[in-house]
């Protein structure tokens, strides 16, 4: 095209019209927030520009004549293993802009997924499978701090009566949580659908560190509140507002950089929630500039409980890094009822590229590490591990728990069953699917109640999985499916992989 | 009675209901005849349409009222309330398009067909098994048809 970058051609997407089929209707036209569609008056026809094109789908989605086929474009540079395309695509970009690349959603680099690497097992004849659908199931799961012993007094009549004092506890009636999605990084919208869908399934769901909007309350009893770096929307209200407090450290999208909300979003609402101006930029810091040790985070541990008068059990979240498994030991020692880790896939509104895809690593290795480390200390039942980053399916969910994990928390596959096709353009606040934006145009797209009910049908739809999973293996109880790796088998790894995933190879 | 009652705090006004309504009461029930050919032909037009005003968006089409101003105003009898559905009941067999309902109605929920000297309005898709077409076909749920 005249006056634009040469490379502006070198783009990912090519918009295919089948003629025969398009009517000029103007559906893609009213849907594609990037403006790649547009009426062409002196054709009198709907045209595309392909370089606008994020390859969300929205329209091919929505076309109701099915006329449009969003395909990757098909011109190839030179083969070349080392320089392939995406990284001759970062430098002609950064060499227009001299910025930092931005994405968003979990990396889609080739680092190695072990969950397809692990395979799980099945009673066959010397025990007996059972089936979820004539026997009791349980997958009730409890988070928090679990007592070294129990202690049991008699009453008068000579009953026993528990004398320990236990911890507060999350009560989920499923071993899936929501993962943090700020109000801001996502809408308003989906935060209500959020909300409802814990409420409906008996789990909780994340505010992320944007504070919670004072109509969402009253959904207190399913809502776990996040204070980051940033501590955007933290103040006593908000703290006694859920079930839980999660202190944020760390996500897996961007280890060691914090929380990025570009102005364009913070809008009315926003702003109130998060307590800051209308418009500004909402950059957390990276460090929380009180926490630098381990007894620094001791101390943020209990003024939380402080502030929360000890009701409610402490999470404290990190990014899966090189030295985790002491990290966590750390963390729980400093007092946290919970240890969430997020691993190297975890998805994100917005991080640099380069961060993303080379900062952290897999949780499957984070999470076995973990497990084993304050199992190895005597501390496994101080805290409850909660799972996050790149959890695709109840199998996931079960590998996850088999390694260790108590619970699973779950943020881009709750988006995509709302719509989220992982174009990945999160940052840009111009999310065609409605979710990643605070554009009320596009905010619309979600409708909370169609949004609600498609995230408790995911959920209820795994819980059915997990429990056949559960059965097939002879279990009747998640309870004891936890750090159960016997359960799992390892194919294609080498002797370290399973050595830290505590893993036997299949056949063994 | 059942009404057709638009949300507008989730209306996306991607105007897929008009498409749905101009298939439902074309001859071929194909929208891409209907779009393209019946349109130009036959003058086959929506009953519904879809206003906007920033980003609020809503689709609008005849609410069946109780005490049409439509049905009082027509000269011919051709608009008549339906007691037993409750519909406002348009023969086209009768009108003869002076236009006295388009100006009675508060709504501005008629509209002049594009061809003949006739109107173009709603009837809750009466004879559509699957109920109204734009209902079925909005994708967010913006439309329902419900007692109120």
């Amino acid at each position: 095209m005249l006056f634009q970058p040469i490379n502006r051609n070198y783009h990912d997407f090519t918009i295919v019209r089948d003629k025969d089929l398009c009517i000029n209707c103007k559906v893609c036209v009213r849907q594609c927030s990037y403006e790649a569609h547009y009426w062409d008056e002196t054709r009198q026809k709907v045209m595309a520009d392909n370089a606008k094109c994020v390859g969300c789908h929205r329209c091919e989605a929505l076309c109701p004549t099915s006329a449009i086929l969003i395909q990757k474009k098909h011109s190839d540079f030179k083969d070349n293993a080392l320089w392939r395309p995406e990284f001759i695509k970062y430098i002609y970009k950064q060499a227009d802009t001299g910025g930092v690349l931005l994405t968003g959603m979990g990396s889609p680099v080739n680092i190695p997924i072990y969950w397809d690497k692990l395979l799980l097992d099945a009673s066959q004849v010397t025990n007996p499978s059972i089936d979820p659908l004539r026997e009791p199931m349980e997958l009730k799961t409890f988070l928090g701090c679990k007592p070294d012993k129990l202690e049991f007094s008699k009453t008068k009549d000579g009953s026993p009566k528990l004398k320990t004092k236990l911890a507060p506890q999350i009560e989920l009636n499923y071993p899936i949580m929501f993962s943090a999605m700020s109000f801001g990084s996502i809408n308003f919208n989906l935060h209500i659908a959020m909300a409802r869908a814990a409420t409906e399934l008996g789990i909780c769901y994340n505010t992320g560190e944007g504070g919670l909007h004072k109509s969402l309350y009253k959904y207190g009893k399913n809502t776990i509140v996040q204070v980051a770096s940033g501590r955007f929307g933290v103040h006593r209200d908000f703290l006694n507002a859920g079930v839980g407090i999660e202190i944020k450290v760390g996500q897996g999208a961007k280890p060691g950089i914090g929380g990025h909300l570009p102005g364009v979003k913070i809008n009315e609402m926003v702003s109130q929630t998060r307590m800051i101006p209308l418009g500004s930029d909402a950059i957390s810091p990276a460090p929380h500039h009180d926490i630098y040790s381990i007894e620094d985070l001791h101390q943020l541990i209990f003024a939380l409980k402080e502030a929360s008068e000890y009701r409610v059990p402490v999470s404290v979240k990190i990014a899966a890094v090189h030295n985790v498994a002491a990290i966590a030991s750390g963390i729980v020692r400093a007092g946290a009822d919970i240890v969430a880790i997020d691993g190297i896939r975890g998805g994100t509104g917005a991080a640099p590229g380069m961060i993303r895809d080379n900062v952290g690593i897999p949780i499957e290795l984070a999470l076995a590490s973990v497990d084993q480390r304050l199992r190895d200390e005597g501390i496994r039942n101080r805290a409850s591990i909660v799972a996050a980053g790149g959890t695709r399916c109840s199998a996931d969910v079960v590998k996850a728990i088999a390694l260790g994990a108590d619970a699973c928390y779950i943020a881009t596959s709750a988006l995509i069953a709302v719509g989220c096709t992982l174009c990945a353009k999160c940052y840009t606040g111009k999310c065609p699917w409605g979710i990643a934006t605070n554009d009320a145009r596009l905010a619309k797209r979600q409708n909370p109640e169609v949004a609600a009910q498609k995230m408790v049908n995911l959920v209820r739809a795994w819980g059915h999985e997990i429990e056949e999973m559960l059965g097939g293996m002879g279990l009747n109880s998640i309870e004891s499916l936890r750090g159960n790796r016997d359960k799992l088998r390892a194919v294609g790894m080498t002797d370290t992989e399973m050595d830290i995933l505590g893993v036997k190879h299949a056949g063994r | 009675m059942k009404r057709v009652y638009p949300n507008k705090d989730v209306c996306i006004g991607c105007h897929i209901c008009e498409l749905a309504c101009i298939t439902a009461h074309s001859q071929s029930k194909d929208l891409i005849l209907a779009y393209t050919v019946e349109r130009g032909q036959n003058g086959v037009s929506s009953c519904k349409h879809v206003y906007e005003n920033g980003p609020t968006c809503v689709a609008l089409s005849c609410r069946h009222c109780d005490e049409p101003a439509c049905v009082a105003a027509c000269i011919s009898g051709a608009l008549q309330k339906d007691p037993e559905t409750g519909r406002t009941v348009y023969n086209r067999e009768k009108c003869v398009g002076c236009w006295s309902c388009l100006m009675a109605c508060p709504y501005g929920a008629i509209a002049r067909h594009p061809l003949e000297q006739k109107i173009v309005k709603c009837d809750l898709c009466f004879d559509r098994p699957g109920g109204p077409a734009c209902v079925a076909a909005c994708p967010n749920k913006a439309l329902k048809q419900e007692e109120r």
